[in-house]
Parts: C-alpha cells; structure tokens; sequence
C-alpha cells in the first residue's frame, strides 16, 4: 500500500511542529525520515496515526484520502506503529498484549487467548522472534519487549509500518536482527518510515531518506551518501563525527573502587568484586551489553544502590555508606541513563531543573528561599552556552525534545564543582549536532583534570571518548585495556572472552 | 476513537516516563490533582445544572404539572422556573446577601456565615493539597481534626492562663497534636513503605476512639459530674475573638486560614523546602537521585499538612462550637477537604476560592432547606458531583468540546 501525506501541518500553540510536510512511501520501501531533535518527526508520525489531528493536509493511502480519528481507525486502515516509547502492559503477557485492542472473543464474550497465542507463534515464527505468548511482558529484556511491539503491530496485517526509533534502547546485535526482520517485511511489500539518530543504521536499510529540519522537509539524501553529508544536511552544518581531543594529561589516582559487590533486595549479585581506577584527567570508558552491571555501578557510585559492599574513595575519602547528598556534595556529577525518570522533573520549568541537585543552599537558596533571581539568570546563561532550543527558561522540560532534554541535565551536572563526574549513557536518543556538543563537553570536563566515567552501550561512543576502557560482563570486569583496542577483540569482550595478553 | 489503551494514550502522555510499580496510580492522582482551571469551573456549573434536574425531579409542584406536560407546558414550565429559581435563590440569600432582610447588617449576616465555614475548609483544604504536591494522599482530615480539637480543648479548659497565652497556647497544641498525628503516617511511608492512603483512613478510626476515650474520661477532658463523652466549654480567654462585634458568628479562625493560604502559598512558590515537596511529588524518581531526602520529604510534608488540617479543627473547637469538645467536632470538614483541595488544584489560591464556594453551599444549604423545603442533601449530590467531574476530566472535556490537552 502507498502511503502519501500531503501538506501536513500540526501547531502546538505558537510552535509549528510539522509545516507543510509531504512525504511519500512506496509499497517495498523503507523510508528512512532524519532530523534534529524536536524536528518534529514523532509529531509527523501521530498525525499518520490519529494520535494527533493535524491541522492542515491529507492523508493518502494508495491515493484514497482518509481520515484518522484515532489509532483504532488507523490500524483498521493498515497502519501500524512501533512507538519511540513502548506502549505494553507490564503485567499482561505477551499475547494478552498482542490481542489488545481488538480481542476475539467466543460466544459468550469470553476472550479467545487460544487465537492470540496461535497468532504469536505464527508471527514469530515467520521472523524467527522465538517469542513465549505466555510470558509476562515485564519479565522480558527490553530487546524481547520491543519485538512484542513489533508482533503486535503486524497481527493486525499491517500494510504500513512505522518505527519510531525502535533502537535507541537496544544492543548492537538487537538492533542488526531488527533490520533483518525489517528488509524482510520490506521484501514482502511493506511501506516502512524508519526514524533514527544512528546513521549508520540509516546507510545499511534506507531505500530512501527524507531530511526533516525545524518542522520541513529540507531535502532528500541518497542512502549512499556519507555520515557526514547526512549530518550536515540534518543540523544545517558541517558536523565533527569524531572527537576531536588530546592525549590526556593525566595526575594522580582519583577515584578508586576495589571489591565493588552489589546486590539487590533478594540478594542476587549485580556487580561481583569490580576493581578500577580512574586518574584525574582521564575518561573511563564502560562497554558492555547491557544488563551486565553498568546500571548498578553508577548507581552505586553516586550512593544509589541500598546493598553495597567494597570500597570507593575518591581523592582518599570513602564514599560507601554515604548518602546521596552527601556524595554529590563531595563533587560527584551524575548524569543518570535515564534523564526522564531519573534526571528531570517533566512539569518542572528548566530553571526549575537546573538548580534539582542543589535545593539547600547557596547559590540557589538563602536562608530557605529559593534566589529567584540568581536562578534565573543561571538558567538564561546555561540555556545560551548549552544551546537548549527552548521558548524560555519557564518551559516545563517534558515540552521539549529528548536531545534538548539531555542538554539540560548535562548542563546542570557540569556547572558545578566537580571533582568526578560519572555520565550513563549521555547520549542516548540526541542527534548527531547534540551528540558532537555533548562530548565535547565531557573532554572538556577531562581536561580540566577531572576523572570521567562514561557508560554507553555505543561502542562508537566507547571508542571516541575513552582514554581506557573497561568492559564488564555478568557484573564482572572481563578487562581494562587501551582506547586503540580493536572493536573484534572488545566485542570478544563483551561476551566475556578474555584475549589473551589482556590482564583484568 | 475505539478504545485501545495501549495504542492510544493521552498525546501528551508521549514522551512520559514509563516509571515502574507505582507509577500508574501516579500518574492518575496527579491528572486528578492537577487538572487546568477551566476543567475546574466547567465541573462545578455541570454539577449545579445536574443538581437543578434533582431539584425539579424532587419537587412535587413540577412533578405534577408534568403529568399533563403536553396538555399544558406552561404550567411545567413555570413550575420548573419557581423551583429552580426558588432554590437556588435561597442559596444565594442563605450564602451571600439575603435580599428580604430589613436593613444591611442582618442582609450581609450570610456572607459572615459564609467566611466562617470557609475558615476551616480552606485550612484544611490546604493541609490535603499540601500532601497532594508531594505525591500522598492524606484521608486523614478527620482524625488529624479530632486529636486537634481534643489537644487544642484540653489546653482552653486547662490552662489557666491570661489570654495572650492561653490562646496562642491552644491554637499551637492543636496544630501540634494533628502535625505529629499526620506525621506518623509519613513515617510509616518513609520507613515501612506503608501506603498513607490506608494508614491515614485506619488513623482516623484509632483518633476517634481515642478521643471517645479522653471524652468519657473524668481525669481527661469529660465534663466534671457528666456521664456523656463532652467537655466542659472553653474558657472565655481560650475563645477565638469575634471579628466582626458580637452581632455575627464570624470568628479570627478565618482571619488564621487566611494567613496559611499566604504561608503555603510562599512555602510552596517560593521556598526551598516547597520546591523538595514538589520536585517529589512530580518524580521521586529523580528527586532520589538528585540527593533530596525523599523519605524525609514525606515525613516534613506530612507534619505541615498535618498542622493545617489541625489548624481546621482548631477553628472548630475555639471558634464556631466552643461550648465544648466532642466525637463530631469535624462535621465532615476533614473529608470535604479532599474536595476543595481537588477543586482548588492544590494549589492555595485556589484552595481559598473552593473553601469559599464550599462555605457558601454550608452557608446557603440550610437556608434552601428552611426556606424552600429543599433537602439539604441535594448540596451534597451537588458536591460529590463536582469530585467525580474533576476526576473526569475528559468527560468535562468533551461535553463541552474543549481541545485535548494535546494543544496546551
Ligand atoms: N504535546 C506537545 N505539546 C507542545 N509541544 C510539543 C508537544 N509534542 C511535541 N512538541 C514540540 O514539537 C516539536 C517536535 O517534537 P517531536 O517530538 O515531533 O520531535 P522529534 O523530531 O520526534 O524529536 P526527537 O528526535 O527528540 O524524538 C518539539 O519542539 C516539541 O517540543
Ligand atoms: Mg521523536
């Protein structure tokens, strides 16, 4: 099925989200869409779902003019969406979820479960998912989670198919199985918008690719053109894919953590005696596939996590069994993995966030007021120097798109006085412009001789901002080698191989 | 739009934490605390024109004019007009200014009624909506109410002090015995993980048999030579002052609620301490790992709202009804607070303009009663119905074609 949308413009207030946007995706393609954070690409996308009405255009599938009140219409006419943010039920299984919203059932008006199971098996056979319709969706990593949203999707004979950046939370190797599952769709004559930050994934399955800025389309790009082209196209400028950095200048041991041990609640070891050690000036890298640990470490170093045991001394004091306040009052920054449950308070203004961290004392509170003024031109300053593309500084953060999100966070850590700073995936879901400012933010922390901890399950990443790195598998560390290691011999690694002539 | 949750949240929902466990229930206490203004005022006239169908189902005049509606239409609807008209002008004249008086101090008399009402209804408005913007839900209004009055009557039968004392004394024991009371259930939320909703309701219960328990009491507050649960009335010096002469009811607890609308209005706007309630009350998630106590938080929150839900039983017991101290000294205040705190949006400002609507339906409820034989009841379907427009936000949204919060 041809899907065409025709002059689509959809207007939150003042802000116009998608202006005249026309775009066309043929039966067998997949149209990748690209664009800046807060582009406007996820609103285009709801508009074609019935999410959002817009306000001016037209939806066409295979030239017919259609109108969607809501999903429901939007399926019934063969659209089906894979969400930037899942959208399951935790506690129901997966065939429960997969038959959500257009239940069979038998007379009687018992649900028909037996139907549903039968359709998850036979979907996820034909793509090879490996799927279990009776376990709960809760109990499944978020890469199975992700294939449930696809399964369901496709149950309903979806003849467009849209994903939202599916692969922002997945592995490397999740993500490389997804884009076989969607060339095979492709193959078997869907129409597919793909939307993604990662421009690799771009060049290796867009048939074409459509180039969105500031709510219009700026262009087309042929899936043959370089990263860098793609990048400037999208930012409207020449971007910097690689860090520019210097070797560091490194001093003293800074932070040192040796037989590290966390376990949760039910006492199952998420971290097993981690040594390391970071110098000041230097970035730390930690790779690994996700769920190996790095979530509980940086939690544990900021005096997150309840069960701790070892020890971790940063410039010779003992940060274990102190309290949050108390850690991050001793110049630990935290840039947590997730900025929208851990990082922000979505109604609060970003002012309002930037001083989250610091709502005791001086510079933001005198004598328990809150120094409006000084808060506020703090925030118009960050707001200018991080560039954070906002109306104001009174613009509640859950207003704005996920890489101006990030800046806020990254701009709130780093004003401080840090004496370590430990970011968990900085920049998960930015664009590639935010991606080339934030890290050259985290240098810059580096080479005020600051130690860095840098988690990300992006080995580019790993690889670009890392002086060493340390990888880490089923809360072990495999090793700690050199920045120049080879990515075969790091995603060896990561499956917890030791090479030989690597020491842990 | 079919109704398929998982495919289509609220658009603003979009970009939404997924926040474990307890992030549903969340979610929807603050969609019900925290709706827009307008949605809030649409409730309450949706609720008076529901309340109008009531009034003319109950009235026998319109009922039997309606049995020959098509023969005779006029007389329905004259009669409809009469007994609409009928009540909800004895309201007005029950509540605000009562047009058939002779001269102007016994015409404004219904507005000092309305003032005094208000008073306790807004302090303790202010005391759930306080919890509210921290993320709990305090149903505790009664208990912390009861104790209040029990502690704050002690000190204005007992303490034999000149006035400048006893009073500021019983005013603060009041407050003070509800802070603690409401305090406790925060510490159990911080320590246990108890949830408050249930603490606080079980609270209640223990509170009243707890001052059942001093009432009947001879060495504790019961009335020397008395055997029902009542105490002795205050002593003269313990009475909050008349504000208006001796003529009207209206007493300082208004003046004292008024003043803890403007300090939970700057506690909340403008401290940093207001600044933690909110941050872990929007996300504790992210108030946690921005170092903020939030177990503390809970404790803090749940002190202050406790002292201002004390503040209305306080009212209560030195103010309206000081002849003495007994098991019913809340009148239902500590619940009508939930809904005034819904009403207001938690936040003070609007808390003061609901505790007044609410004090004017108290005000003006009886006055339909004596005067046009309207059960008084029918105030109080009038406010449950405006409680479940506000929790309904989308009802209120499309009965009157309001745009989705989508385009906010
Ligand atoms: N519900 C809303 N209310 C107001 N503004 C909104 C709303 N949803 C999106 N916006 C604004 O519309 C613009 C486009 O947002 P959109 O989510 O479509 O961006 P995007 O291209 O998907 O970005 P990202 O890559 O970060 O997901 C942004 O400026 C955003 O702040
Ligand atoms: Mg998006």
């Amino acid at each position: 099925m041809q899907l065409a949308l025709r002059d689509i413009t959809k207007r939150f207030g003042a802000l116009v989200a998608n202006d005249h946007i026309s775009l066309t995706v043929e039966p067998g393609e997949i149209h990748c869409l690209l664009g800046e954070n807060g582009a406007g690409k996820s609103t285009l996308m709801n508009v074609l779902y019935g999410l959002y009405q817009a306000d001016e255009g037209q939806i066409l599938l295979d030239g017919e003019p259609r109108h969607f009140s809501g999903p429901g219409d939007a399926m019934a006419a063969g659209i089906g969406m894979v969400h930037q943010h899942f959208m399951l039920i935790p506690v129901f299984t997966v065939a429960e979820n997969v038959m959500l919203g257009h239940e069979a059932t038998r007379l009687g008006g018992t649900l028909d479960l037996d139907a549903a199971r039968a359709r998850v098996r036979e979907i996820s056979d034909r793509f090879g998912f490996h799927l279990d319709p009776d376990a709960r969706v809760e109990d499944l990593p978020v890469g199975v989670q992700q294939r449930v949203e696809i399964v369901k999707a496709l149950s309903r004979d979806a003849e467009v198919l849209v994903f939202d950046e599916p692969t922002a939370v997945l592995t490397p190797q999740e993500t490389d199985e997804l884009m076989a599952i969607m060339r095979q769709l492709r193959d078997a004559g869907t129409a597919i918008v793909f939307i993604t930050h990662k421009l690799r994934e771009v060049r290796e399955v867009a048939d074409r690719i459509t180039v969105i800025r500031l709510g219009k389309v700026v262009g087309e790009a042929e899936p043959t053109a370089s990263n860098a082209e793609l990048a400037a196209l999208m930012v409207g400028r020449a971007v910097e894919l690689t860090v520019a950095k210097q070797p560091a200048r490194t001093g003293d041991d800074a932070l040192v953590v040796s037989g590290l041990t966390v376990t949760d609640a039910g006492g199952q070891v998420h971290l097993d005696d981690v040594d390391f050690t970071i110098r000041a000036g230097e970035v730390l890298a930690v790779a690994g596939v996700q769920g190996n640990g790095q979530t509980e470490l940086t939690e544990a170093l900021v005096g997150l996590q309840q069960h701790v045991r070892g020890s971790i001394r940063l410039d010779g004091h003992e940060l274990v069994g102190r309290s949050v306040r108390d850690v991050l009052d001793s110049g630990v920054g935290f840039i947590p993995e997730d900025r929208q449950i851990d990082g922000l308070v979505g109604a609060f203004s970003i002012a309002e966030n930037l001083m989250l961290d610091r709502s005791t004392d001086a510079p933001f509170v005198r004598r328990g007021a809150v120094q409006r003024d000084a808060l506020e031109a703090f925030a118009r300053d960050r707001l200018t120097e991080y560039d954070v593309r906002a109306p104001g500084i009174h613009t509640p953060v859950a207003n704005l798109s996920g890489g101006n999100q990030q800046k806020v966070v990254v701009a709130r850590e780093l004003s401080r006085d840090l004496r370590l700073l430990v970011a968990a995936q900085p920049t998960r879901g930015v664009d590639v412009g935010s991606i080339e400012f934030i890290h050259k933010q985290l240098i810059a922390t580096r080479d005020a001789g600051i130690p860095v901890l840098v988690v990300s399950t992006e080995l580019d990443e790993v690889v670009a901002l890392a002086d060493r790195i340390m990888v880490l598998y089923r809360g072990r560390v495999v090793g700690i080698v050199p920045a120049d290691t080879p990515r075969d011999v790091l995603g060896l690694m990561m499956t917890g191989e030791r090479p030989s002539g690597v020491s842990a | 739009m079919t109704l398929t949750p998982q495919a289509s949240p609220a658009p603003e929902q979009e970009e939404a934490p997924r926040t474990p466990a307890d992030g549903q229930w969340h979610h929807v206490m603050r969609t019900v605390t925290s709706g827009n203004a307008l949605v809030g005022v649409l409730a309450v006239v949706l609720a008076v024109l529901v309340g109008s169908i009531l009034i003319l189902a109950t009235d026998a005049q319109v009922r039997e004019t309606a049995g020959f509606l098509t023969a005779r239409p006029g007389d329905f609807l004259a009669a409809s007009r009469d007994a609409i008209g009928g009540a909800y002008g004895a309201l007005f004249r029950g509540s605000i200014y009562n047009t058939r008086a002779a001269d102007f101090q016994t015409g404004i008399r219904p507005l000092t009624e309305t003032l005094k009402f208000a008073g306790p209804l807004i302090a303790a408005g202010l005391g759930v909506g306080l919890a509210f913007r921290t993320g709990m839900f305090n149903i505790g209004g009664r208990g912390q109410m009861l104790l209040a009055g029990g502690a704050a009557g002690w000190v204005g039968i007992n303490l034999d002090a000149p006035r400048l004392v006893q009073l500021p004394v019983a005013v603060l024991a009041g407050m003070l015995a509800a802070a603690l009371w409401a305090g406790l259930a925060g510490v159990l939320k911080a320590r246990t993980g108890a949830h408050e909703v249930i603490v606080t309701i079980m609270l209640n219960y223990v509170a009243f048999y707890l001052l059942f328990y001093a009432l009947s009491s001879q060495s504790i507050l019961q009335a020397p030579g008395t055997v029902n649960p009542k105490s002795l009335p205050m002593d003269q010096n313990a009475v909050l002052p008349k504000v208006l002469g001796d003529r009207f009811n209206l007493h300082a607890g208004f003046l004292l609620a008024l003043v803890a609308v403007a300090a939970v209005w700057w506690l909340l706007n403008r401290s940093a301490l207001g600044y933690r309630f909110r941050a872990v009350g929007e996300n504790p998630h992210a108030a946690r790992t921005a170092g903020i106590d939030v177990g503390r938080t809970y404790v803090v929150a749940m002190l202050i709202a406790g002292g201002l839900v004390g503040l209305a039983g306080v009212n209560q017991v030195l103010g309206t009804v000081p002849s003495g101290v007994s098991t019913d000294l809340d009148a239902g205040i500590g619940f009508d607070a939930i809904t005034v705190a819904l009403l207001g949006r938690s936040n003070p400002l609007g808390i003061l303009g609901a505790g007044l609507l609410f004090g004017a339906f108290k005000a003006g409820g009886f006055a339909m009663q004596a005067s046009e034989g309207i059960p008084v009841d029918i105030v109080l379907v009038i406010q449950s119905l405006i409680v479940l427009f506000i929790a309904a936000p989308p009802l209120v949204r499309a009965l009157f074609r309001l745009p989705t919060q989508e385009a906010k």
